[in-house]
């Protein structure tokens, strides 16, 4: 126990159990979200005070039961023993379980309270257990568990002070020996710890549980990677102990018959109250009219993250925009200016552009989840995600990338299976964002034909803007098929889903899981986007041209010598060099210095040709006219429509987006995963328009 | 003893009466209570008639067809 530094105290329980609200209740806004070394999961870590003492409180995710199948699942083990460096030895364990069902949170409850640990249970949700009629004797259910219960509700805060109070009697206390739920195999498996463990690497209890239990599971894979010889004496314990049944099915049923005893002593609950989850559940998953719902909420939902952001996404550009100005005027250095504007504001700007939208869609996200909406959608989307190798909690991260695929990677964390998780991660950046959307725009705008089709109501720019989004569709589709088939093969991940009632959503909760959210995206994403947007903004001003005399004041003075300055750049320099890379695609040095300054963020490819064709900033009109204008040194035009369709079926394919990459990094915890997706989408967009190129070239041709 | 979950029709209920075999699955499925003994529901099937919604100690719970293909079931009538 860790007597010298701050006390620890780690909360676990059921996932729907209320738990992150009871977290924030004892918490606050005071919270870090941290990753464990080596898996994808992750916990929030908070302080508060309990009596005098100032303690370190650790939420982990919530989870039904110590069994650990993958390493991510071996956390809370881990987590539990000590062993997580950045937690320290735990002092205390808070379960959280609620009182609406409390046979099976009683199931991790029963494995914890094993622990020689002193434990405190939180029974969670007490007022709603009792206007359904149900009533839980609180001190018979602790004399039969041997821990404090303390019965609460925290989104109201009630029970709060009670919990505090149990938390410092069990900080100040040690652990009360409680008998474990089958003593013969808790003795077993004590033996068989002391008699693997050696000095300096100490095989715990509850590993050695674990190990015997969850046959094939991680506790066993780790500890054979190290002591391949134990695994004659496992099998000789299972054999003894579970006398041909398998011990996972006798744990589960002794401890079950534990839970029973007890909780037919504690509660009373009037039998047969029709819960009004299940009166909107009649509407809301019945097949016909609640996926016609589904698809609503959803179109709402997708309908306003535009509607909504779209306004303020114009005037943060704007106001970035005279900032830009305002600096201009008042710097006399131009390079400062350059550095001041296109640099820093610019960088700025790039990041806070993305955060109405970004903000908008986790408000719902969360909403969807804190309602328990979500896993309806899951339970509606299942068959037809699993159709695309994905499973029903893909559905909404997909949906959310339409937007912007940074909530969306974000919001993967609900899909419980870790390959489900990373192809539904690596698909995910196909869907066509709103940052692509300007790109679409200007190329279709300057390159497709407006014929009208059906009396007006179909227009051939609209279909080629459909087609792209079908095609970013198609091919993050067939991305999670194959990856499903080749490097991300093997077992289907079970689909075991609660469906937890319909609940009312906190708004405190909510608004600290959006600050929270909102908050990784402006660190994580944020950091790396502005520093890209420098070092594009060094790399596309130097060295500098001489500067072009012209009488002062002359704006198409100060375009010229930022074209000049663009074109003799690193950047401009190395575009040249790597044109002929790039020229079975129809590009010329321009249009490669856009595509390769843009790899940032996509949308920065309209702002840098604009630059290239001297353009005084935006203005769109004009550079669609000097676009349609270039022509290579012979005199042939560069840009053609299968040129600009092979440029747009580049954008739809590439992972132009450091944000993405970032949220990648973080939600994988590895870089193998964005290091892959960065070169699978881009060898994918070069040859998508390679081909759109070519083969086009010799229809129009023909 | 041949009847399992998955060809219960949404409204219909039953007794656990065992599985089909023992896996990593069938675990999980007994830590969250679908154990031998408990009564359990089908509450409805999703839209193409999978996964499948399931009342158990309870609570709902959402598996494929796969996964309560696995569970036998004792619906109480003769056939």
């Amino acid at each position: 126990m860790s007597t010298s530094s701050q006390p620890v105290i780690v909360t676990l329980g059921n996932p729907n159990t209320g738990k992150s609200t009871l977290f924030n209740a004892l918490t606050g806004m005071r919270q870090k979200v941290g990753n464990f070394p080596g898996v994808t999961v992750e916990h929030l870590r908070g302080e508060t005070t309990i009596g005098e003492r100032h303690v370190k409180v650790v939420d982990l995710p919530g989870t039904y039961s110590l069994a650990a199948q993958s390493p991510d699942e071996m956390v809370a083990i881990d987590v539990l023993l000590g062993r997580i460096e950045e937690v320290g030895h735990p002092d205390a364990i808070l379960v959280v379980v609620d009182a609406n069902n409390l046979r099976r949170n009683l199931f991790l409850a029963s494995q914890v309270l094993e622990l020689p640990l002193p434990v405190v249970v939180a029974l969670n949700m007490i007022d709603v257990a009792k206007s359904q009629g149900a009533t839980i004797d609180a001190a018979a259910l602790s004399a039969a568990l041997g821990a404090p219960v303390v019965s609460m509700c925290a989104a109201r805060g009630e029970g709060l002070d009670d919990l505090r109070r149990a938390l410092e009697t069990a900080l100040d206390g040690t652990a009360a020996a409680r008998k474990p739920v089958d003593p013969a195999l808790h003795d077993a498996a004590a033996g068989l710890a002391q008699e693997l463990s050696s000095p300096g690497d100490t095989v715990s209890t509850l590993e050695a549980v674990r190990a015997l239990i969850d046959a094939g599971g991680y506790a066993e894979t780790r500890l054979l990677h190290k002591r391949p010889a134990a695994a004659s004496r496992l099998a000789a314990i299972r054999e003894q102990l579970g006398q041909g049944r398998s011990l996972a099915t006798l744990e589960a049923r002794n401890r079950y018959s534990w839970i029973n005893a007890i909780v037919n002593e504690v509660e009373q609950r009037a039998s047969d109250v029709t819960r009004h989850s299940d009166r909107i559940d009649r509407v809301l998953n019945h097949p016909v009219l609640g996926s016609a719902l589904f698809v609503f909420t959803m179109a709402v939902i997708f309908q306003s993250v535009f509607a909504w952001a779209a306004p303020l996404m114009d005037a943060i550009d704007g106001w970035s925009g005279s900032l830009g100005e305002l600096v201009a005027a008042h710097v006399d250095s131009p390079l400062l200016a350059s550095f001041l504007t296109d640099g820093v504001i610019a960088g700025v700007g790039s990041v806070l552009v993305f955060l109405p939208q970004i903000i908008i869609l986790f408000a719902f996200i969360i909403l969807l989840e804190d309602t328990g909406y979500m896993s309806r959608a899951a339970f509606l989307m299942d068959r037809l995600m699993r159709w695309c190798g994905l499973s029903g909690q893909s559905f909404i991260p997909m949906l959310s990338s339409f937007a912007c695929a940074v909530p969306g990677i974000m919001s993967t964390r609900v899909i419980p299976g870790r390959r489900d998780r990373i192809a539904t991660i690596i698909a995910a950046p196909f869907m066509t964002c709103s940052a692509r959307l300007p790109v679409y725009a200007l190329l279709i705008a300057a390159f497709v034909p407006p014929h009208k089709y059906l009396g007006g109501w179909v227009n051939l720019q609209g279909l080629v803007l459909l087609g792209f989004y079908l095609l970013g569709m198609i091919a993050g589709i067939l991305t999670a098929y194959l990856l499903h088939r080749t490097i991300l093969r093997g077992p289907t991940a079970s689909f075991l889903l609660e469906l937890p009632p319909y609940r009312l959503p906190n708004p405190r909760s909510i608004l600290i899981k959006l600050y929270g959210r909102a908050l990784i995206f402006l660190k994580r994403a944020g950091t790396i986007i502005f520093s890209i947007a420098i070092v594009i903004w060094f790399l596309a001003s130097f060295p500098q041209a001489s500067p072009v005399s012209a009488p002062a004041g002359d704006p198409q003075a100060q375009v010229r010598h930022r074209q000049a300055t663009l074109e003799q750049s690193y950047l401009g320099t190395a575009s040249k060099t790597v044109a002929p890379l790039f020229e079975p695609l129809g590009w010329d040095w321009k249009i490669t210095a856009a595509v390769i300054a843009s790899f940032p963020a996509r949308e920065v490819v309209i702002a840098v040709l604009g630059t290239l064709y001297a353009i005084d900033a935006e203005d769109e009109g004009s550079l669609i006219d000097r676009i349609k204008q270039s022509r290579w040194p012979d005199g042939r035009l560069v840009f053609s429509l299968p040129m600009a369709l092979g440029l747009m079926v580049f954008y739809a394919l590439c992972l132009q987006c450091v944000a993405t990459i970032a949220v990648m990094r973080r939600e994988t915890n590895t870089w193998r995963w964005p290091l892959f997706a960065w070169v699978y989408m881009t060898t994918l967009g070069y040859v998508g328009a390679l081909l759109c190129f070519q083969i086009g070239s010799a229809i129009t041709a023909a | 003893m041949s009847i399992v979950l998955s060809d219960l029709q949404a409204g219909e209920s039953g007794t656990i009466t065992g599985f089909v075999n023992e896996n990593p699955t069938t675990a999980r499925l007994m830590q969250l209570g679908v154990l031998e003994g408990e009564h359990v529901d089908v509450i409805r099937r999703a839209p193409v008639g999978d996964p499948i919604e399931i009342r158990i100690l309870g609570y709902s719970l959402s598996l494929r067809g796969s996964e309560a293909s696995l569970v036998y079931v004792d619906t109480g009538s003769s056939t």
